[in-house]
């Protein structure tokens, strides 16, 4: 007898994604689609995406969408879950989007428990505009706006955004997880499952934050894109659970 | 029946009787009765009230509730209209029915918080970025206040689009005897077929206002500026006072309309055939209105705003075609003093009209 072990999940269509080779945007975006699924939880979905690489992430989900600017999406997704509170709401950000531009909003609906799942794409880089340096760029990092390599004196220092928001009493769930291999991508998924079960449990804010690739600007190939990820990236970010009130912390 | 109301709390009540279910806010002066009122009256409404951390996230969560389908505000006053011009963009761009209030106050920058019209332009002329417009209603009483902010969420939801209260900090703060529009039933509302809400499976709705192709952009300018047209037809208001014969036609909206009508009795008093000319509607400007009493009796046109000559530009446009070739002057106070009727009295009556504020 055949039996299927495989298909595409229904919040994804066939639209062909723009992502460069490698991109890991793609991946993310399958998770978030199979983790609804794997719930039950995709009649009322409505994500939120943002300005940077994934603007046109509606492109390639089947629910309701908003495009939002730059850094904004945490709010705009507050208004949509006080309009609908029944509704699942994602909201979908890249580095330059949440830890820079969008720093307050992000901050205040994190502190504000608003109940919606954030997934959060640290790439270290602003990849939609070329390559600038994001406020993730690690000291050392060669950007189109620090060629010699980001110099802390000069440029500042990455942010860290799990460590932060962990500080918060508001958030429920905050997580960092990476996709740069197999097992790896298992964790993302469960991580963003935990996100979006916990938001339908109405426990609140949840947000996961996942190290990503940015092949193109790296001037990296793919693989070496994924195993650079894996070494100075998860060096940099600690992967793990930064706060779970589900179990306590 | 009528209640003593402040024009701030007619404004918010006003629009919880429109069925405004989300107001999104940020404390700033001369508008800050709208949120404190929300706070409490949203919640015996069933509705929601977000104090923001700022009026950037203010305007976004508008652009999220709006877009989801509720009748959504926000309100805040010059300084923090300014921060919310990026969202409204988006919102206009993006065809998302709001209210948003301004009770504007004197600037430029962090200015003053006396009562203003300072922010003529912004809310009339586009504001944010892009090629836009906003339906944009002056009230001059705080009853008037209260059922333009109704009528507000209709004209709203009939044109997705953002719909703008121009008030001032007078008008807010002010108290009149006024009569809240009966509230209307939220759940009887037109459904919004378009909105953002969860498709369970179905047609996928997008909120957005990216269009990377330009043929597509262009197009969906057209359609834009075909709505901002039908605006122009169907949703110009303005009120005559005593223009019949005026020979000398103030131009005045909101409180200074007020201050004018008294100028104009006191100069009918005095021999002088004045009368004043309201534009209720900032956009769509009743040009027509303008160009019509130069054809009659008007002689002089006289701007009397609390702006350094942005009201008179629009006086200007509507004079544009005219054959009878009008004087045309403004008088103007500004940094959040308000002239008194008889400073626009004494102005006329000197016969020295000019076009600066300055004296
Ligand atoms: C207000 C505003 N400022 C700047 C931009 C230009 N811009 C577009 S995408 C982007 C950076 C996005 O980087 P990131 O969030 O890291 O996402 P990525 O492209 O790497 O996925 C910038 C600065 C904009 N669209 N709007
Ligand atoms: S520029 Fe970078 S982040 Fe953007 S699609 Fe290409 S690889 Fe992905």
């Amino acid at each position: 007898m055949d039996k299927i072990v495989f298909t595409k999940p229904k919040l994804l269509n066939d639209t062909p994604m723009h992502y460069c080779p490698g991109c890991t945007h793609g991946i993310v975006h399958r998770l978030i689609a199979e983790a609804l699924e794997e719930l039950g939880d995709t009649d009322h979905v409505i994500g939120i995406a943002p300005v940077g690489c994934a603007v046109f992430a509606y492109n390639y989900f089947t629910c309701d969408m908003f495009q939002a600017a730059h850094g904004r999406a945490p709010s705009v997704a507050t208004g949509v879950k006080r309009a609908n509170p029944d509704s699942t709401v994602f909201v979908y950000q890249g580095d330059g989007d949440l830890a820079s531009i969008g720093m307050a909003e992000i901050v205040h609906a994190a502190t504000r428990g608003e109940n919606m799942t954030v997934i959060f794409i640290n790439n270290g880089i602003y990849g939609m505009t070329g390559g600038q340096m994001a406020p993730t760029t690690l000291p050392g990092q060669k950007t189109t706006t620090s060629q010699g390599g980001r110099n802390p004196l000069e440029h500042g220092n990455p942010i860290k955004i799990c460590e932060m928001l962990s500080t918060l009493t508001g958030p429920a769930y905050i997580a960092r997880t990476s996709v740069h291999d197999v097992k790896a991508v298992r964790n993302t998924r469960e991580a963003i499952k935990k996100g979006f079960r916990m938001q339908r449990e109405k426990k609140g804010f949840s947000l996961i934050e996942i190290l990503s690739t940015c092949p193109t600007n790296f001037h990296m190939s793919p693989v070496a894109a994924l195993e650079y990820v894996k070494t100075v990236g998860c060096e940099a970010y600690p992967l793990g659970v930064y706060k779970d009130v589900e179990n306590g912390f | 029946m009528k209640q003593l109301l402040k024009g701030n709390e007619a404004v918010a009540e006003a629009a919880i009787a429109a069925g405004c279910r989300c107001f999104f806010g940020y404390p700033i002066t001369p508008q800050n009765e709208i949120p404190e009122y929300m706070s409490w009256r949203m919640k015996e409404v069933g509705g929601h009230f977000v104090q923001a951390e700022s009026e950037v996230s203010a305007i976004n969560m508008v652009y999220g509730a709006g877009g989801a389908g509720a009748r959504a505000m926000t309100s805040s006053s010059s300084p923090g209209v300014s921060l919310k011009q990026e969202g409204i963009s988006y919102i206009a761009g993006a065809e998302v029915p709001c209210v948003i209030v301004n009770m504007m106050r004197a600037g430029p920058g962090l200015g003053g918080i006396q009562p203003s019209q300072s922010d003529y332009f912004q809310a009339t002329k586009g504001g944010g970025h892009g090629d836009y417009r906003m339906l944009v209603y002056a009230p001059s009483s705080v009853q008037e206040a209260a059922d333009l902010t109704y009528k507000a969420f209709f004209r709203a939801d009939y044109y997705r689009n953002p719909v703008m209260i121009l008030g001032d900090g007078m008008l807010g703060q002010m108290m009149e005897p006024a009569q809240i529009p009966e509230a209307v039933d939220v759940n009887s509302l037109p459904k919004k077929s378009w909105a953002a809400k969860g498709n369970n499976g179905g047609k996928q709705r997008v909120i957005n206002s990216i269009f990377m192709n330009p043929d597509t952009l262009e197009a969906h300018n057209a359609h834009l500026t075909e709505k901002y047209e039908e605006m122009k037809k169907l949703d110009t208001m303005f009120e005559h006072y005593r223009t019949d014969d005026a020979e000398v036609v103030l131009v005045a909206y909101g409180i200074v309309a007020r201050i004018c009508k008294a100028a104009v009795d006191m100069l009918r008093e005095s021999g002088i055939k004045a009368g004043l000319f309201r534009p209720i509607t900032l956009f769509p400007f009743p040009y027509g209105e303008i160009a019509k009493l130069s054809d009659g009796a008007a002689k002089t046109f006289v701007s009397v705003e609390l702006s350094c000559g942005q009201l008179i530009e629009d006086v200007k446009l509507g004079l544009f075609d005219s054959k009878n070739r009008p004087e045309v002057g403004i008088f103007a106070r500004v940094g959040g003093n308000v002239m008194k009727p008889e400073d626009v009295a004494e102005y006329i009556k000197s016969g020295r009209i000019t076009q600066s504020w300055i004296k």
